[in-house]
């Protein structure tokens, strides 16, 4: 049977993120947490696909019991497992403790019920880096697709897929074995209405909960967490000002002598003859 | 044991930092040159140190590729002492797992002390994957890179400065136990060193970790991409429109000031997420980094995320008609104005300017 596995993980919406104009600090209070974008639109694919061809889909996450929120809404979107990775160990981790947590829970995953594809999001709109993905598929061994925006073919008899990845210049058309690890773009899959029977089952749903000795992975102390984190956060400040140039109010001077004193100003600065030159 | 370079067993005196230098079919990615310049001035950083301590420091580039050979030489120019080549067939297009693994190889063998990558999408797909494969930290998106004293550490770090939280807060990552520390950064963040053609240096050639049919993946075919073409992050002048055009044809009077000026038309998220023009003109966070000449917003209110992409830009000229817009804050001149004023008398005036020149 197919089977597929989505990592997700909850972050905060920093599309609501609020400076505090006094403070300058940022107001964490009432920002609601949500299913990291892209991987919504992972779990998407993942669930269109086992729709196809009559599999399964497995949701991870790692992170605190809070977290629970996000699996049950991967639930109402169609998933069919969820299980939370959580445990005080594991909690600190930067992109190679994570890295290695999920890595752990996939073997775990795998051996129970072989897995075919692995879906990950293009990135975490937390941090934006991209990281995790790779140092999974790393640590499987497995071929990874980055930038995934189309899955055009799975073939589970011949153990293949074929997928349209997007890079700056150019899609590619690229084939691999199955497993494969992707990490997904938006384009992959619209993220769906929840269907009338998967809203009720999530309402009653209960992800599994694994920790550090709970569950069927197994985990080194040494990779988990802040001490398996070869980064360390060193010292946090704000953004140096910058030093704001002159401002012309074109309704007082009149706009044309607003435009004209400004392109002086870029004159002088060296610039526009430099940018003329090249033009005429 | 926990695998990984651990400092204390690898601490050799010869201290290497690394660039990958990116190309894709003979194209070298300019951030490579950039990152060059960057490992140039670290190096400086810890000139004195090595000295007292008698150890050598070094800047190296690491090139993947087929036949690729004469980027080798261009690297020297933009500052590297020396390039492990790794020249085979299987490298001819970029695929993850070949190139992870042959540059772990070499990382491994050679033992680098900072390893740079540019944070492109080919770098992306890489770095994280070479960071695993050597158990060590990576810190994505760098924006400013220094070698400081941490207490407790005899030599000089790497103080990666990266923007959390949309560019509100910046972190100072440090890698203290593992090796090498690497970092990524976007193109444009760091000025272009310059090129000394006389520069030469040595070229130390290694194998590639894997053969083709171990490579994992195969590419069947390449389809460009639409705005493949438009190439923002390197352009001398952006004039650059917001959700202040008002509609998508506002874009057109931006685009004319743009060709005037022999530049190109940059755009913030809002009309990127509205339709208004395509995702490779959006400059900022989640679009490109840009350093022009010249940067031209109009009808942009200077949101962090939008600033982050366009302030180390040469000169900036703000126009929105709101004198509170933060835009000015970063603007070296602002016109509180109406663009659909605005635009047209710049218009106007530059061609003036020309025909001037041109008389001349
Ligand atoms: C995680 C995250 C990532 C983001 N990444 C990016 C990014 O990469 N790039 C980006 O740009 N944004 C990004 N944003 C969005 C950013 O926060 C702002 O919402 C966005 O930059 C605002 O765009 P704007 O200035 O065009 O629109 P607005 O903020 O609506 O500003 C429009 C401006 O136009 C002015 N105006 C209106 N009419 C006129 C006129 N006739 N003449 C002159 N001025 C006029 C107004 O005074 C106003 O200042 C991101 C946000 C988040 C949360
Ligand atoms: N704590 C986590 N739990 C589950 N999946 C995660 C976690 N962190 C990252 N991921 C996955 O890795 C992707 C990339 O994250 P990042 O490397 O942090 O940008 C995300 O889109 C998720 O699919």
């Amino acid at each position: 049977m197919f089977h597929a596995l989505v990592a997700i993980k909850q972050v905060p919406d920093t599309t609501n993120i609020r400076i505090d104009p006094d403070t300058g600090n940022l107001v964490r209070e009432g920002v609601p947490a949500i299913m990291n974008p892209y991987d919504a639109h992972a779990l998407a694919a993942a669930v269109e696909l086992k729709r196809k061809l009559n599999g399964k889909v497995t949701v991870i996450s790692m992170g605190p019991s809070s977290f629970n929120a996000t699996l049950r809404e991967a639930i109402e979107l169609g998933a069919d497992r969820g299980i939370l990775l959580s445990d005080r160990k594991f909690a600190g981790a930067d992109t190679l403790a994570t890295s290695y947590v999920l890595a752990q829970a996939i073997k775990a995953i795998h051996e129970e019920e072989p897995v075919h594809m692995l879906f990950f999001g293009k990135q975490a709109i937390d941090g934006d880096t991209a990281q995790v993905g790779p140092g999974v598929a790393v640590r499987l061994d497995l071929p990874i697709v980055t930038y995934v925006s189309s899955i055009r073919e799975v073939d589970l008899e011949r153990q293949k897929a074929v997928f349209d990845r997007r890079t700056e210049r150019w899609s590619e058309i690229i084939e691999t074995s199955l497993p494969v690890l992707l990490t997904c773009e938006k384009e992959i899959a619209p993220v769906p209405f929840a269907p009338l029977p998967d809203l009720i089952r999530s309402l009653r749903y209960e992800p599994e909960f694994w920790s550090k000795s709970d569950g069927p992975a197994t985990f080194d102390d040494a990779y988990v967490g802040s001490k398996g984190s070869p980064t360390i956060v060193y010292k946090m400040g704000t953004p140096p000002l910058p030093e704001a140039g002159e401002k012309i109010n074109s309704r007082e001077v009149g706009v044309d002598a607003a435009v004209k004193s400004a392109l002086q100003q870029v004159e002088a600065a060296g610039v526009l003859a430099e940018i003329l030159g090249g033009a005429v | 044991m926990v695998p990984g370079m651990n400092i204390e067993s690898n601490e050799t005196n010869v201290r290497r930092f690394w660039v990958f230098i990116e190309q894709e079919g003979g194209e070298v990615h300019p951030v490579s040159w950039e990152l060059l310049g960057v490992a140039r001035a670290l190096v400086a950083q810890v000139q004195s140190e090595a000295e007292e301590n008698g150890e050598e420091v070094v800047v190296e580039g690491v090139l993947l590729g087929d036949d690729v050979e004469h980027i080798a030489k261009l690297a020297f120019q933009y500052g590297a002492d020396r390039v492990y080549l790794v020249d085979d067939p299987v490298f001819k297009n970029y695929r993850n797992c070949p190139y992870y693994k042959s540059i772990a190889q070499v990382a491994e063998k050679y033992q680098p002390e900072v390893f740079l990558i540019g944070a492109t999408t080919l770098g992306r797909d890489l770095a994280g994957a070479v960071a695993t494969a050597l158990h060590t930290g990576l810190t994505a998106d760098c924006t400013g890179l220094e070698m400081g004293e941490v207490k407790g550490s005899r030599r000089r770090l790497l103080l990666a400065t990266r923007p959390a939280f949309g560019g509100n807060i910046l972190a100072t990552i440090i890698c203290r136990k593992y090796r090498p520390q690497m970092s990524s950064v976007r193109p444009r963040v760091f000025p272009m060193p310059e090129c000394n053609p006389d520069a030469a240096g040595e070229i130390i050639r290694e194998s590639p970790a894997v053969q083709e049919e171990n490579a994992l993946a195969c590419i069947l075919d390449f389809i460009r991409e639409k705005g493949a073409d438009v190439d923002i992050e390197y352009a001398d002048v952006i004039v650059a429109g917001g959700r202040g055009l008002g509609n998508p044809d506002g874009f057109a009077l931006v685009q004319e000031l743009a060709e005037e000026l022999g530049g190109v038309v940059g755009a913030s998220r809002p009309c990127v997420d509205l339709g208004w023009i395509d995702a490779a003109h959006q400059v900022g966070q989640t679009g490109k980094t840009v350093r022009p000449k010249l940067y031209i917003a109009a009808g942009i209110s200077g949101a962090l995320q939008h600033k982050v992409g366009m302030q180390n830009s040469d000169f900036i000229i703000a126009i929105n008609n709101d004198a509170n817009a933060p835009i000015f804050d970063v603007a070296d001149v602002g016109i509180v104005g109406d663009l659909f004023e605005v635009i047209p008398a710049m218009l106007t005036a530059i061609r003036g300017r020309k025909e001037a020149l041109a008389n001349e």
